[in-house]
């Protein structure tokens, strides 16, 4: 059995290796995305571009706004007089937030009967960077409010503290850095789509070709004909992840914090499960178009949007939350993120192993009876 | 002219011959978009929290009622030990632990300045920035409250000075939803994935097949053969939109605030650049095989990354939002939001307008040019 496996291995190999071209597409772009990926991916806001508009302009609203320019949240970008201006700055990009300094700004403060209002303008279209700016503005005005009150009641001479104060502590990732994060989604996101195309493709052009009728007759069993075309997309998977892995250390100083032992028994099995996914494609295709169409709608879409890789499946509808499980990168990902980043080991993970060969499992069978039916029909 | 019809004819004949080429093509979008409309959400709600109370007085369990009260935290656990809290964060249960210290209520008394711990899951770094800013709002709030009854207990003045309370107020999303910022986007991606995958494939799979040089040997004149050939996809890619577009209307309530026909003709616009590109892929592919993957990882992924898309482009490197200008996604991008979510005009957009339609051309040309060449 085993010298039929090589057999097929072997051809595979050679015809990947004759294909220069999918040779370089399968090694160089990994990192090349990954490059992209981790330089150009950043949710982190800073230096919001904010347009002004003091109606106050005494000393008092000229320290607010200095305080807000000088933080590394807000950069001001203009000041100006006439209101009319804000709909055209907002409309036109110009800035992502407007701050509007009513007119009786000082002498409200001082007059310290009610809290005075001030207002913040944000362009709403990002949702989530327009939900990061509200924290910033919250958090410039709560300064200067900890100021204004701290000077108040030094001058009336009562000692009286800010009471509490917040130290927060990140943990796994004290920079915040969202490269990181999305490193396990990249990884998932190029293994299945190499591996959910390539194999649902080579099985569909031989089915085209009329070369699986060759193989059909020989003695070579389905079992060792999968294992044999696999072998070499395994090897080339790992390769690429090895070399993801290796990129994202040079350039972004990411470190596998847990065990390379258990990430390469997850990666294996998640390349089992994608396989068996690529497999129901070629049963259920007749050419190579439909073959592509579908292999591609249902590996790279849903891992871009529903493994998890970039939306919190946390915040889905639970109908959608279900859903996720078409794709095996969600598991994937959650067993990636404990090793690289939380550095866990089994226990925190272990059912997403059980997930993965239930997935292929499923997959497997399915392509079986399906095959089988298939065959009696025709 | 009439050559053009017969090839475009052609072409759907082609296409209606494989029907479930059709059902993936014009399907698999809405149904797309309705997963990713919904789906996606990076609203932050019901944070998942463990307390470790030290302190069990009074004051600390008025502290503890404030989160209760807001809809951002979730109590998970209360533990009253350092270990239990290090695995509930650790294992995902709780993303957020507060540890109260065993002074708190005395500190307050004497006017002291006590420390409240945070402990953050930073794996997500958007998710936990956003949470400790929740969370910094709440403890402040507090701590003015505090402030405040203290003045009171004095009794002498009040508060010597009032402070300042931002309105905030988000224009054209005012609910933040993430969705509103996603759906609109997703047009651009469906729109890019048809007319670019699809027209680099029909191309190669005709090399492959040999049927292309059946067809050098014919007196058609390669232009036209380009054109016949182009057209069908940017039909395609219309009908796609359209079904996009009404199903963002009725079922998102996502209706275009701004002018349908400057979408549509938009839409035009960009299609010439990913015809072009799917022109392109096509003269440097053998096989469909190999079409798919460059059309993918070359150009595809890079696109949706650098686009706008997913990641605003402000928060990129300088250096990378210099990159980003030679995308045409880019512009679609703004164009699109711009439509659909702010209502303005080409006033605000012939920037846009105007790169898509350089590109376009520039794109298409070169890549005729190109498969010409190939043809002699």
């Amino acid at each position: 059995m085993l010298f039929r496996i090589k057999a097929i291995a072997k051809k595979e190999i050679k015809q990947l290796l004759r294909d220069k071209r999918m040779m370089f597409v399968l090694f160089f772009f990994p990192v090349f995305l990954l490059v992209i990926f981790g330089y150009a991916v950043n949710y982190d806001v800073q230096n919001v571009r904010l347009a002004v508009l003091d109606n106050d302009k005494t000393s008092l609203s000229r320290e607010f706004v200095n305080g807000i320019s000088s933080s590394s949240y807000f950069k001001i970008v203009e000041t100006y007089n006439r209101n009319q201006r804000t709909k055209e700055i907002l409309d036109n990009g110009i800035a992502k937030g407007v701050l509007i300094i009513p007119k009786y700004f000082s002498r409200e403060i001082y007059k310290a009967k009610e809290t005075v209002k001030i207002q913040f303008l944000l362009d709403g279209v990002d949702g989530n960077s327009a939900l990061i700016i509200q924290n910033y503005s919250n958090a410039a005005v709560q300064t200067f409010n900890k100021k204004l009150l701290s000077e108040a009641y030094a001058k009336a001479g009562i000692k009286n503290n800010y009471p509490v104060d917040l130290v927060p502590r990140y943990w796994f990732n004290p920079n915040l850095e969202t490269t990181v994060y999305l490193i396990p989604g990249l990884i998932a996101l190029i293994l299945i789509v190499t591996v959910v195309i390539t194999v649902s493709l080579s099985l569909v052009r031989e089915k085209e070709r009329g070369t699986i009728e060759q193989i059909n007759v020989s003695s070579l069993t389905e079992i060792e004909l999968i294992i044999g075309k696999l072998i070499p997309y395994v090897i080339i998977s790992f390769l690429s992840s090895a070399m993801v892995l290796a990129a994202s250390f040079v350039l972004f100083s990411v470190v596998v914090k847990g065990s390379y032992l258990l990430l390469f028994f997850t990666i294996f099995l998640f390349l089992i499960a994608s396989t068996a996914l690529g497999i129901f494609i070629s049963v259920v295709s007749d050419s190579q178009q439909v073959a592509f169409s579908i292999a591609t709608f249902a590996s790279m879409l849903p891992a871009t949007i529903l493994s998890g890789f970039i939306f919190p499946i946390e915040s889905m509808p639970v109908i959608i939350q279900i859903s996720t499980n078409i794709t095996p990168a969600r598991y994937f990902i959650v067993a990636l993120r404990d090793i690289i980043i939380k550095g866990v080991g089994l226990s925190a993970f272990w059912e997403q192993w059980v997930y993965l060969l239930i997935f292929a499992f499923f997959f497997l069978a399915a392509s079986t009876i399906i095959n089988k039916k298939k065959i009696l029909e025709a | 002219m009439r050559t053009i019809l017969h090839i475009i004819r052609k072409e759907f004949l082609q296409l209606k011959r494989d029907p479930k080429m059709f059902a993936i093509v014009l399907i698999a979008p809405v149904i797309q978009l309705i997963f990713l409309g919904y789906a996606v959400n990076t609203d932050v709600e019901k944070v998942p929290t463990v307390i470790f109370d030290q302190n069990r007085t009074v004051s600390s369990r008025d502290l503890l009622q404030k989160f209760s009260g807001n809809r951002y935290f979730e109590f998970v656990d209360q533990v009253d030990n350092y270990n239990d809290f290090q695995s509930l964060i650790e294992s995902g249960e709780a993303w957020l632990g507060i540890v109260i210290p065993y002074d708190f209520e005395k500190s307050i008394e004497r006017n002291e300045t006590t420390e409240l711990q945070a402990i953050f899951d930073g794996s997500d770094g958007n998710k936990a920035s956003i949470i400790a800013g929740y969370l910094q709002k709440l403890i402040t709030d507090y701590s003015v409250e505090l402030l405040d009854l203290k003045m009171k207990k004095y009794g002498k003045f009040q508060t010597p000075i009032s402070t300042v309370e931002p309105e905030i107020r988000a224009w054209y999303n005012p609910e933040l939803e993430t969705r509103v910022y996603m759906v609109p986007g997703i047009v651009g991606l469906l729109l890019s994935v048809i007319t670019l995958i699809l027209t680099s494939l029909a191309i190669v799979k005709e090399r492959e097949l040999g049927t292309l040089e059946q067809i050098i040997v014919t007196p058609i004149k390669p232009t036209q053969l380009i054109i016949g050939k182009l057209i069908p996809f940017a039909i395609l890619g219309f009908v796609a939109v359209t079904v996009v577009l009404i199903a963002m209307t009725f079922i998102f309530d996502l209706p275009p605030r701004g002018s349908t026909p400057l979408l549509l003709t938009s839409t035009l616009l960009y299609t010439l650049s990913t015809l072009g590109l799917g022109l392109f892929v096509s003269t440097i592919s053998k096989t469909q095989q190999q079409a798919m993957m460059l059309a993918i990882f070359v150009v595809l992924l890079p696109m949706i990354f650098l686009s706008g898309f997913a990641f605003p482009i402000e928060n990129m490197p300088q250096v990378i939002q210099g990159i980003t200008y030679a995308i045409p996604l880019r512009y679609f991008m703004t164009i699109i939001r711009g439509i659909i979510l702010k209502g303005i005009g080409v006033s605000e957009l012939w920037f846009e307008l105007s790169m898509l339609l350089a590109m376009g051309v520039f794109v298409l040309i070169l890549s005729s040019l190109r498969f010409r060449k190939r043809m002699d």
